[in-house]
């Protein structure tokens, strides 16, 4: 099944996604976040994010079935104050999504796929993606954001935390790359 | 000027939603250009042979601290009014672990998630499943922890406070850091080239 295979987006080359455009410049690419990141400290008065709009629909969900445990709730009662419709972030997450698709789209890179090594099948990727995905969750309500809202973010505005953040993430991925090398190879 | 908008009522609350939405778009185009959307070239920066993410990130920030900086600087940004995540020392580092254990281990980060999920990846929307179980699991079974983080909070501090320097000085101490990490990546990824999958 083409749309599954398990193909390699970046060439021997590099940089070359399979039948997509060349990527842009890392260099000009962090550029251009790095303007998109100051505009929202100029504009707004705060940074980007990409954590608490998954908690705005989280605690919005969880709250048509049980308010007043989610409005009372250490971890969840923060994102509570404002539905997702209203909420800050959600409208930031909602315009990104359509900014990475336009921008794939132009570059013909948008394709179903689940993205894995020759030696990982389709639902161990997935089930890796989705365990990932529940540790990162973790760490970034504990940490009060993630990659965007600390390292990023935090990381411009000289924040001390910040910076233990971002060097705890990169010790935390080079700790157990190896471990994991058979997803991609 | 009276920088930042938002915080001098230049701005209204719905306006600041349709800025969210431009923002953001800026957010997730970048991120995708930058080849954010999939997640083996995300990981491959813990293989050394592809250090995008790193010179990505940095260059943001770079870019974004100087420009900050300038604009305090020159009046025009009072940075008293923009929002300053408070520090946690032992709540930030065991977090920052945990995410970096979920991004080599589920490809993502939060923010790329969205990106690949948006250009069609199923790993990506796998992550973002996983990211909202995680975010319940939080709120069921660790909670605790968020009053611990909060308890031992020192409030919001800057590493021009840490470390009693100047402003200026800690943003140019940034650039040259910066500098020495791409030419360290650029040197990484010659070296590492044979980590490399397959290139087929």
């Amino acid at each position: 099944m083409a749309a599954f295979s398990s193909s390699h987006p970046l060439g021997r080359t590099g940089g070359v996604t399979a039948g997509g455009r060349r990527y842009m410049n890392p260099y000009l690419a962090g550029f251009g976040l790095g303007l998109i990141l100051l505009a929202s400290f100029l504009i707004m008065g705060r940074g980007l994010g990409a954590t608490a709009a998954s908690g705005s629909v989280t605690a919005w969900a969880v709250g048509l079935v049980a308010p007043d445990w989610v409005a009372t709730n250490p971890g969840l009662k923060g994102y509570y104050a404002e539905p997702p419709w209203i909420n800050w972030t959600f409208y930031l997450i909602v315009g990104a999504f359509f900014g990475a698709l336009v921008s794939a789209t132009l570059a013909r890179r948008v394709s179903l796929r689940v993205e894995r090594g020759p030696h990982l099948g389709v639902p161990a990727r997935l089930l890796l993606a989705f365990g990932g995905g529940t540790i990162a969750a973790l760490g970034a309500k504990l940490a009060k954001g993630c990659t965007s809202g600390q390292a990023l973010t935090g990381g411009s505005q000289l924040n001390a935390g910040s910076w233990i953040f971002m060097l705890a993430v990169f010790a935390g991925a080079y700790a157990l790359a190896y471990f994991l090398r058979r997803q991609w190879r | 000027m009276n920088l930042p908008l938002y915080a001098y009522d230049l701005i209204t609350d719905s306006q600041g939603l349709v800025i969210a939405l431009g923002l953001g778009f800026g957010f997730g185009w970048f991120l995708e250009r930058a080849g954010f959307g999939s997640a083996r070239r995300l990981t491959a920066q813990f293989y050394l042979y592809d250090m995008a993410v790193l010179k990505v990130m940095f260059t943001a920030i770079v870019t974004s601290a100087v420009g900050l900086w300038l604009a305090a600087t020159a009046g025009w940004l009072d940075l008293s009014m923009v929002y300053l995540t408070p520090t946690s020392i032992g709540a930030q580092l065991f977090g920052g672990l945990l995410l970096g254990a979920g991004f080599i281990i589920g490809g993502f980060c939060p923010g790329t998630s969205v990106t690949a999920a948006a250009t069609g990846s199923g790993d990506g929307v796998a992550f973002l499943g996983g990211f909202v179980a995680g975010l319940l699991l939080y709120a069921v079974a660790f909670s605790g922890l968020e009053v611990w983080a909060n308890a031992a909070s020192v409030g919001p501090l800057t590493l021009p406070e840490v470390f009693g320097l100047a402003y200026g000085g800690v943003v140019l101490a940034l650039v040259v850091m910066a500098a020495l990490m791409f030419a360290g990546a650029e040197w990484a990824e010659r070296r590492f080239s044979f980590m490399r999958p397959g290139g087929r």
